[in-house]
């Protein structure tokens, strides 16, 4: 029984990261701040609601399952994040105006000009 | 012997996955297995007598719970930002300078940069990593290489190098 509340309670918490980070989806402005929301907030959130899932079914077929996903989830999602970021860099997707410093654009483009 | 390592491991996630050890199940995954190392089998695992030296094991046991909680931190950073009515940000890309070397040790680098406050790895060219911030603080390469990656390096270090 206090397995099962304690999963619940992780799995609430889990929730409300999920929801923070698509609030941050919406409110910030550029794909790069949005992706720190879905990169952190979401996959926080998501491993949360999966180790809630593992507490709720114990060492069963289902538990084990959602433990193993939770573990890729943190493997793959800052990954995913940091392809999503490169490609769009690379496809010319500008930083937000309020942006104070892009020295990956500076340098690149002077990698390019060398190269001319 | 690196394939064989990759085998068992592969084998040992399969039965996990499925949660039986009937014959047919095993007989699939070692099926399964054979083939994913076939396609991918060359990429991992650069020096895997490395992964069974006790003190990198101890070491990637102790930076876990250490990177866990920095990512607990890292949520109610990025939280407290969305939910601010003035959205608190100063965002922009910065470049650090790490020692790592090995691929790996780069890779778990990155990876711990992304899932850690406001930072977001977007690429790495050689020893350099250019990381997104939301929120910059300080003023050249040696502040931002302390705050970022100052704390993992250490221990990364001794877990993979």
């Amino acid at each position: 029984m206090f397995w099962h509340t304690l999963g619940y309670i992780i799995i609430v918490i889990g929730v409300l990261f999920d929801l923070l980070g698509c609030i941050g989806l919406v409110r910030l402005p550029d794909v790069y701040n949005r992706l720190q929301a879905a990169t952190k907030c979401v996959t926080l959130g998501t491993a949360f609601l999966l180790f809630g899932v593992f507490l709720i079914f114990g060492f069963s077929s289902t538990g084990i399952k959602s433990l193993l996903c939770a573990i890729f989830v943190l493997i793959a999602s800052p990954t995913g994040a940091h392809a999503l970021a490169r490609g769009s860099h690379k496809g010319g997707v500008k930083l937000w105006d309020g942006s104070v410093i892009d020295l990956y654009a500076e340098d690149t483009l002077s990698d390019k000009n060398k190269g001319d | 012997m690196k394939y064989i390592g990759e085998f068992i491991f592969l084998l040992v996630l399969w039965v996990l996955l499925t949660w039986s050890l009937e014959p047919a199940q095993l007989i699939v995954g070692a099926v399964v297995s054979i083939i994913i190392i076939g396609l991918v089998g060359d990429v991992f695992l650069m020096q895997p007598q490395r992964a069974f030296n006790p003190r990198r094991v101890f070491w990637f046991i102790v930076y876990i719970p250490f990177l866990l909680w920095y990512i607990l931190l890292a949520n109610l950073d990025v939280a407290y930002r969305v939910i601010h009515p003035n959205l608190p940000i100063r965002p922009g890309i910065v470049k650090i300078k790490t020692t790592l070397k090995t691929p790996m040790a780069k890779t778990f680098l990155a990876n711990s940069i992304t899932l850690t406050p406001g930072t977001l790895t977007v690429d790495i060219i050689d020893d350099v990593l250019y990381v997104h911030w939301i929120f910059i603080k300080g003023k050249d390469m040696e502040d931002w290489t302390k705050a970022i990656i100052g704390r993992f390096e250490p221990i990364l270090r001794r877990i993979f190098e």
